[in-house]
């Protein structure tokens, strides 16, 4: 096997919660990444489901180092990103890049399209000076964005558009590895399938990596070759799409695939819904043992005291659950 | 006769940048009892119908220039501002798609429960609180009587949800109007909405009106659709007739634009081009110029609901000769 292109391992993440305003003092910890190891290798598209609050966002920001990984580390193209700081980080980080969710926020509002795109091609110096523009030009071809709106400002575009540029400003660093996060949640259905095909053309013709991460299964579904699912900040199931989706193995994932709306009202009619009960539980308390124990319909004693690692649960697939072996 | 009859609705919102037709001369029938999905993407004008049908458009800028909206021997439209009070939060109701700004952060979810039945039932305090206690009870929240004499804040997104559904349904509507109820909520606590608000309908025997963007949602929920498009009805079937045997080709593209989870296909359908600016007049069918199928007449004539079975119509110049 080759060695993955991205290899975490046992990362953490955790913000201290602070109360008072002269003399803070920790109250909490919010552990919104908890111990996850997760691989992807090179020309694969791995999708990272969860619900808002798993920490599926904050894992991706520690691979990037937005934020700071508390533990653990980060295997990319032979570097720790864990431990880079300064000018190492600097120079590490064309080659990953992230699209955010909200195209509004995401891109600056007083610059043009070609401000925005020229400037990560003149701080990296991808091209040389005179050939800036016709770069922007190709950048703006690739994600289809036609050239006379280069000199345009994001407010002149719609949500769809914007996501472009958004794109359009990834590519330009020529990144390995593109983190995705909820890029299509803001978008309606018809614009939603534009941004999606662009990216699935875009992964098969520059064989793209790209750790897509939706609240969507279906969204993930269709563009992702692997899924892992998160709950709480611990990854509970990864393993090839078409498995985690037909033949779920962990109860919260069997939950979630269940939950999801299907648009055929005979499927609607005679499928078996697992309904959970209440929410996902506070980050910064999270319960005992295994984190989706209160919410699991397979939950016994030994769930609320001991930790499940995660294992082969066969096919390539990993499982975090005790009672892997007895569930139906 | 049925529950609610809109005719010929329109609302218009008089901007700087002209008149904006966000809802154009649409009409429908609800009966009692039943669910109505209105599926259709942002800016359709599925939300404005609903708000006009209830008095809540600020006007200015918008204003409705005609039809009417017949409940119970009323016409909405043209209700004096009291007599559309005594309706509105009793017999129809509505719940929203963000529980967070529609809920009063400076008012403990108690008074907020009780505070329908206080306006219009003028029932005391004392009976208030106890109904209060029994409607969230019926909508799953635990501890209810601990939980009145707490704010908003302190209930996650699917809890205030929830709350908004006691609220709404506490005076016993005969028409729950529920706007995106489920948008901003995770899978599995949608998945418990939905559920909540099919299992309370079959309780009071209410009828439903579900406005989505979601096809999923209205598999599962609806038993009529209606799919608008730039202030109209497009298309208005069963939902098996919709999913199984659509007419229209906007309700076609809607549905294969969407990634489903049973099988993967390489690409998805997308649909060319944008939405009209609704602020010009659109001389064809609002869809033709992102219409697969669109000829000449359909670019010149404006297009009407015809009927192609009963209970299923669709506005298309084509639907004789075009196979979906």
């Amino acid at each position: 096997m080759t060695t993955p292109l991205l290899d975490i391992r046992d990362l953490k993440t955790h913000f201290p919660v602070k109360r008072g305003l002269l003399f803070p003092r920790n109250i909490g910890t919010v552990k919104a990444v908890d111990g996850v190891s997760l691989s992807i290798h090179e020309g694969e598209v791995l999708g990272l489901v969860g619900e808002s609050g798993c920490g599926k966002s904050t894992l991706a920001r520690s691979i990037v180092r937005l934020v700071h990984p508390t533990e653990g580390s980060i295997h990319f193209m032979g570097r720790n990103l864990a431990g880079l700081s300064g000018e190492d980080l600097r120079k590490a980080r064309p080659q990953l890049q992230m699209i955010f969710q909200d195209p509004y926020a995401s891109l600056n509002p007083r610059r043009t399209v070609f401000d925005t795109l020229a400037e990560p091609l003149l701080t990296h110096n991808i091209v040389p000076k005179n050939e800036v523009t016709a770069e922007v030009n190709r950048l703006m071809d690739q994600v289809g964005l036609a050239h006379r709106f280069v000199r345009k400002y994001p407010h002149e575009f719609s949500g769809g558009q914007r996501q472009r540029i958004a794109i359009a400003r990834a590519l330009a660093l020529r990144p390995k590895l593109i983190l995705a996060d909820e890029p299509v949640s803001a978008l309606d259905v018809s614009v939603q399938a534009q941004i999606l095909n662009l990216l699935k053309e875009l992964c098969n013709d520059m064989g793209l990596t790209m750790l897509l991460i939706s609240h969507d299964l279906s969204v993930v579904r269709h563009m992702a070759q692997r899924i892992a699912v998160m709950y709480l900040g611990r990854v509970v199931e990864v393993g090839p799409a078409d498995q985690v989706f037909h033949h779920p193995s962990h109860p919260y994932t069997c939950a979630l695939v269940s939950a999801v709306p299907l648009a055929d009202p005979d499927l609607e009619e005679n499928r078996a819904r697992v309904l959970l009960q209440g929410d996902p539980p506070s980050p910064m308390n999270p319960p005992g043992g295994c984190p989706f124990h209160p919410r699991c319909n397979y939950a016994e004693a030994a769930c609320a005291t001991e930790r499940p690692p995660l294992v082969d649960s066969g096919g390539q697939r990993q499982t975090a659950c005790l009672r892997l072996d007895e569930l139906p | 006769m049925a529950l609610l009859e809109v005719d010929n609705l329109k609302t218009y919102f008089h901007t700087r940048n002209g008149i904006v037709r966000a809802v154009d001369g649409v009409s429908y029938s609800l009966e009692a009892g039943e669910t109505v999905g209105i599926v259709g993407e942002s800016g359709s004008g599925k939300s404005v119908l609903h708000y006009a049908m209830l008095g809540l458009i600020p006007q200015p800028p918008g204003r409705i220039e005609g039809g009417s909206v017949h409940f119970d021997g009323m016409d909405l439209v043209q209700a004096p501002a009291k007599a559309l009070r005594g309706v509105r939060g009793k017999r129809i109701s509505m719940i929203f798609q963000d529980p967070m700004t529609a809920l009063n952060p400076y008012m403990k979810i108690g008074s907020q429960i009780m505070e329908p039945l206080r306006i219009h039932e003028g029932v005391d305090k004392k009976t208030a609180r106890t109904q209060a206690i029994d409607a969230l009870e019926a909508v799953g929240i635990q501890d209810a009587e601990k939980r009145l004499s707490m704010y908003p804040h302190e209930f996650s997104g699917g809890m205030r949800q929830r709350v908004m559904i006691a609220m709404a349904l506490i005076t016993r509507p005969e028409i729950l109007i529920a706007d995106e109820p489920t948008t901003a909520l995770d899978v599995t606590v949608q998945a418990q909405i939905l559920e909540l608000i099919k299992q309370r309908q079959q309780d009071l025997g209410m009828a439903v009106i579900l406005i989505t963007h979601d096809l999923g949602v209205v598999a599962g929920m609806c038993d009529r659709v209606l799919v608008m498009y730039a202030g109209r009805f497009v298309e208005a079937a069963s939902t098996r007739t919709i999913f199984n045997n659509c007419k229209h080709p906007y309700t076609r593209a809607l549905m294969d634009a969407m990634p489903a989870t049973q099988q993967t296909s390489e690409m998805l359908y997308t649909i060319p081009g944008m939405p009209p600016d609704l602020s010009q007049p659109i001389p064809g069918c609002a869809f033709a110029p992102r219409c697969a199928h669109a000829t000449d007449v359909c670019h010149e004539k404006p297009t009407q609901l015809d009927r192609i079975s009963d209970g299923h119509h669709a506005a298309c110049h084509r639907l004789g000769d075009l196979a979906l």
